[in-house]
């Protein structure tokens, strides 16, 4: 007797929804063994990490704060992931989108006027755009994997912005500290929610989610993108351009990051300095898989994961867990739900007897 | 390696454990809450271990009159806020944040909570409720300059930097000026990493400067790993923030250490009293946040008393180590001849003295 | 103005090995069609493994044990969730560099402040510390070791019948399996091999290097090892060069600031493995006949049945 997998023909909706709750659900169940291992209150960590952030209403604030850059990036990068195009460069293109933002910002600087946010924001747009192109083009021209490309740029992005704020760029009112000039006025994103530090990025957040989830299952594009990923030749008979699905990929998955960037940049940080990368862009690529690609799923993982870095933090204080456990969790968790894909796409059977079919065992000539 | 890994992890658990469950700790009296947000992790052996270790002073100190919570390895981004917040809204009346890329973090939650004191280090932002505290780390490099001016053969000297903020060029300023006073044709090559902490580079940094003629290298970055390069070629430099004897006891002469207690307790204690007010601090050898660790005996006695008097010259107010004539890198007069720099000027300094050979 | 040609290549050499070691093992995982992101994490457990190993049985023999061991059980369990589960290769990777870091940083708060002798040379010291024979005696066992594995795996790749399934099955994985190769089972040891060669390359930092751990140590060499198989394409003897072509770009920068001077601001050179490595994945991309040695297969998963 044993088990086998079964292709199913349709992928399970049940599974692709309960299959993430259960990921958490044993990462939690995990986490309270592993506490208790060392010594910790396993139900007060884990009660701390992941209930405590949503139970207590004054955590909301930092929650969403956290999670806003990670949906958007998160969505962004989703429509890349469905046709196969592994943009893993989003924290560089949100590095340059920030750089770009802070560019216009010193251009603006001192003026007012409506317009003066628009134009920082287009600027980090553009710029996140700009620095996913590169792998586009690279890809379409001469054929190079996106993913190394992207990863490799994001490691550039990180020192031209290191040579932007400690050179051409430094604030001169900064006391020679390697950072950008303090955005002011009108160059800085209202707040959504007065007296509180949940800027217009979170709503517009939200917002973005939607529209990406309106775009994918109700536009021809969002076709074009599922079939892409899907059933490439499909998509190569009906006409679809495999450098246009390229292009737009990295460039909407660029846009995100760099909007993303400049919304971290106006509405939170001010300023650009050596603390600004703070890894948004690798966690919201574990956010669009823990989201399965759809544009909600993406919205609640990001929330999710916004959850545990307040909450490892609360329980930092409260039980006193090292800091490095809650990375460990994180990766348990896209573990577990990278694991259970399998479940969406296939189902277990219990079958008797040899298979008919030939097993891949061992190296038979 | 599974018995090992097991054996590592109950240590580590051990350890973990060990630590008192602060939040959940009950008092009679309401004992002044005090939190504290990190950099990186206590066990670095640099910068956050000297500011816990002023943590613990603060505990030993005030006994139940205090109780201390501290959160490790913040990023210096807007995430920070949360976390300031967060010590607040647990009761925290008292809130010091080690770092410079707190700043305006610190100042953004300072003004929701007008009734808990912050305190942030290395910045120069204030407000009624948001004090700054520095240390004269600079006062401890003229002591380093002194002892490797007088041990150099090579009359070469190595500085391993991190990036160049007030602070690093102030302490190449420091080390270089008196080395230079007790050996003027004295050469020091200064070396950014562009990093606080990678070890691998500050060896080959530090490898280089050796192979540049350096016999001596100091360092302004977070590891060991210079001073364990140097203890391997019989070579000999100096630890930073701490005493790092125990990383290379034979190169290691002496250590700058930070020592944050008497200014954690005093700040404690003025909160207690109600007499904290938003000040800047800025304090050295005088006040007892700048200490020289234990010499190394290697180093022969005339060298160990030039330490000592420059030391003692801090102490009383009777040695300054800006003390003009001070040229710049290009010859330039900055300081004119019995002038001294004002803490002002020394602040935001991006200069380099006569005899730094740098790259920019 | 003195200059000491030796130890300058010394030095050169210490920058180099780690990143070729991580190299030659990741260009194996990936010569079998599997991308394994990583590396970081792997380093990072093979960094705090090394030295619990070395600190706990006072041998870096064991160290060398410890730090390939758990560094290969960590890439096998990465290996069980792309291969047996068929889980996104990208983010899997991704996800054991995050797991990497938490689980040494976890381990190694009982080990920081404590130190090893150093896992230096086995020769003795007239020819390790002799002023010019120590450019060939002077290193630790790990650096011979990883220029002893350069020529080995490129024999291996090229004139071995495993060599030569390992890259059928990288190269067009449903070929390999219709005449009866264990793709899977490839793949799982390339992995493996992988695994425990980032391991050693991060025991390097922590016992050649210096001798001590601390968190996150390895500070993205990891990285750069990945960039360096690209920049080799795909082959050992390039690796070899490029990873020593890394170590000169940064020991050329931290020479030419140790002269005082600065041809080109300092983030240019810390750039440049990357830039680099982005222009020669254009070139070998764009030379599809000569050039092409990218496996077909890379980060695509292994589906038979579809």
């Amino acid at each position: 007797m044993r088990i086998r997998l079964e292709k199913r023909p349709e992928p399970s909706n049940f599974m692709l929804v309960a299959t993430p709750v259960a990921s958490v659900l044993l990462t939690m169940i995990i986490g309270v063994v592993i506490f208790e291992a060392m010594g910790i209150d396993g139900v007060r960590a884990v009660k701390d990490i992941f209930l405590t952030p949503l139970l207590a209403s004054y955590k909301w604030q930092d929650v969403a704060v956290k999670a806003a850059p990670l949906i958007i990036i998160g969505v962004g990068l989703s429509v890349g992931n469905r046709a196969n195009v592994w943009n893993i460069g989003a924290e560089g293109q949100y590095i340059v989108g920030a750089l770009a933002g802070a560019g216009v910002g010193l251009l603006t600087a001192g003026l007012s006027g409506w317009w003066v946010l628009p134009a920082i924001v287009s600027g980090g747009v553009l710029g996140g755009m700009a620095w996913a192109a590169i792998p586009a083009f690279l890809k379409n021209r001469y054929g190079v994997s996106e993913i190394l490309s992207s990863l490799m740029l994001t490691y550039v992005a990180l020192q031209l912005l290191s040579y932007l704020i400690g050179g051409p760029w430094k604030d001169p009112a900064g006391r020679n500290f390697p950072q950008t000039p303090l955005l002011t006025g009108d160059q800085l994103m209202p707040m959504f929610v007065p007296g509180t530090t949940v800027h217009m990025g979170v709503p517009i957040a939200v917002l973005v989610a939607l529209a990406f989830w309106a775009l994918m299952s109700r536009s021809v594009f969002g076709f074009q993108i599922r079939v892409v990923g899907s059933a490439p030749n499909a998509a190569r008979h009906g006409g679809f351009s495999a450098r246009k699905t390229v292009w737009l990929a990295l460039l909407i998955g660029g846009a995100m990051a760099g909007l993303a960037g400049v919304f971290e940049l106006t509405g939170a940080t001010k300023q650009l300095n050596l603390g600004f990368p703070s890894g948004y862009g690798f966690t919201a690529i574990i956010v669009s898989f823990l989201g399965r690609l759809h544009p909600i799923g993406v919205l609640i993982a990001g929330i999710v994961l916004a959850v545990t870095y307040v909450g490892g933090q609360v329980a930092q204080t409260t039980v006193h867990i090292p800091n490095s456990t809650a990375g460990i969790f994180q990766a348990m968790m896209l573990f577990f739900i990278l694991a259970s894909d399998i479940f969406v796409r296939y189902r277990l059977r219990i079958v008797s007897g040899r298979p008919a079919a030939a097993e891949p065992e061992g190296a038979r000539q | 390696m599974t018995r090992l890994t097991r054996r590592n992890f109950v240590k580590a658990a051990a350890a973990t454990s060990a630590l008192p469950l602060l939040g959940s700790r009950a008092f009679a009296a309401d004992p002044l809450k005090v939190g504290y947000i990190f950099l990186g992790p206590i066990g670095d052996f640099g910068w956050t271990w000297a500011h816990n270790k002023g943590r613990e002073e603060v505990e030993k100190e005030l006994g139940s009159a205090v109780e201390t919570v501290y959160v490790e390895n913040v990023n210096e981004d807007a995430s920070a806020i949360p976390v300031i917040r967060d010590l607040a809204q647990q009761g925290c009346k008292l809130i010091f944040t080690t770092s410079y890329g707190y700043m305006d973090q610190t100042i953004q939650v300072a003004s929701e909570f007008p009734d808990v004191k912050f305190e942030h280090c290395t910045g120069y932002k204030r407000a009624d409720n948001v004090a700054t505290y520095n240390s004269r780390f600079h006062e401890g490099r003229a002591v380093l300059g002194t002892i490797a001016g007088m041990m150099s053969k090579t009359g070469v000297i190595g500085y391993l930097g991190s990036y160049k903020v007030p602070e690093v060029v102030l302490g190449v300023n420091a080390f270089t000026l008196a080395a230079q006073a007790v050996n003027p044709d004295i050469q020091v090559k200064l070396v950014m990493i562009d990093s606080w902490f990678d070890p691998a580079k500050e060896a080959a940094a530090t490898e280089t400067l050796i192979n540049l003629g350096c016999d001596i290298v100091t360092t302004h970055t977070d590891s060991p790993a210079a001073l364990q390069i140097l203890e391997q070629k019989g070579l000999y430099g100096f630890g930073q923030g701490a005493d790092m004897s125990t990383f290379a006891p034979k190169a290691h002469l002496t250590a700058i250490e930070d020592i944050w207690g008497p200014y954690y307790v005093a700040r404690a204690k003025a909160v207690i009293d109600g007499t904290w007010a938003s000040q800047d601090t800025w304090w050295g050898f005088k006040e007892g946040t700048v200490k020289i660790s234990p010499y190394n005996p290697a180093m022969p006695a005339d060298v160990q008393a030039a330490a000592d008097a420059i030391q003692k010259g801090w102490h009383d107010g009777t040695y300054n180590v800006f003390t003009g004539p001070i040229f710049d890198q290009d010859g330039n007069q900055k300081v004119a001849d019995g002038a001294t720099m004002p803490d002002s000027d020394l602040a935001v300094i991006d200069w380099y003295v006569k005899g730094v050979q740098s790259a920019s | 103005m003195s200059f000491d040609v030796t130890s300058t290549l010394m030095t050169i050499v210490g920058i180099s090995t780690p990143i070729l070691l991580a190299g030659l093992g990741e260009l194996v995982v990936e010569k079998s069609g599997v991308l394994n992101l990583g590396v970081e994490g792997m380093m990072l457990i093979g960094a705090i493994g090394g030295f619990a190993g070395t600190v706990l049985t006072g041998n870096p023999w064991f160290g060398v044990l410890a730090a390939s061991g758990g560094a290969a059980l960590a890439s096998l369990m990465f290996g069980f969730f792309v291969l047996n589960l068929n889980s996104n290769q990208v983010a899997t990777g991704l996800a054991l560099t995050i797991f990497g870091t938490g689980l040494s940083s976890l381990i190694g708060t009982a080990f920081v402040g404590r130190i090893v002798p150093i896992f230096g040379s086995p020769f003795p010291a007239e020819l390790a510390r002799h002023p010019f024979w120590q450019l060939f005696f002077g290193y630790s066992p790990i650096v011979y070791f990883a220029f002893i594995m350069v020529p080995l795996v490129a024999w291996f790749l090229k004139s071995t019948r495993w060599g030569l399934i390992l890259r059928a099955v990288g190269e067009n994985d449903l070929s390999a399996h219709s005449i009866g190769y264990s793709v899977i089972g490839v793949r799982f040891a390339a992995i493996a091999f992988g695994g425990a060669m980032a391991g050693i390359a991060g025991m390097y930092f922590t016992t050649v290097t210096s001798q001590m751990w601390n968190e996150k140590m390895t500070a993205g060499r990891g990285w750069i090892a990945l960039a360096l198989v690209v920049f080799a394409g795909w082959r050992s003897g390039r690796l070899l060069l490029g990873a020593y072509f890394f170590g000169l770009l940064i020991e050329l920068e931290l020479l030419a600031k140790g002269a005082g001077f600065s041809l080109l601001p300092s983030q240019f050179w810390a750039a440049m493995p990357y830039l680099m490595t982005v222009v020669v994945l254009a070139v070998i991309s764009a030379r599809e006949t000569v050039g092409s040695n990218a496996p077909a297969c890379l980060g695509k998963p292994f589906l038979p049945s579809a």
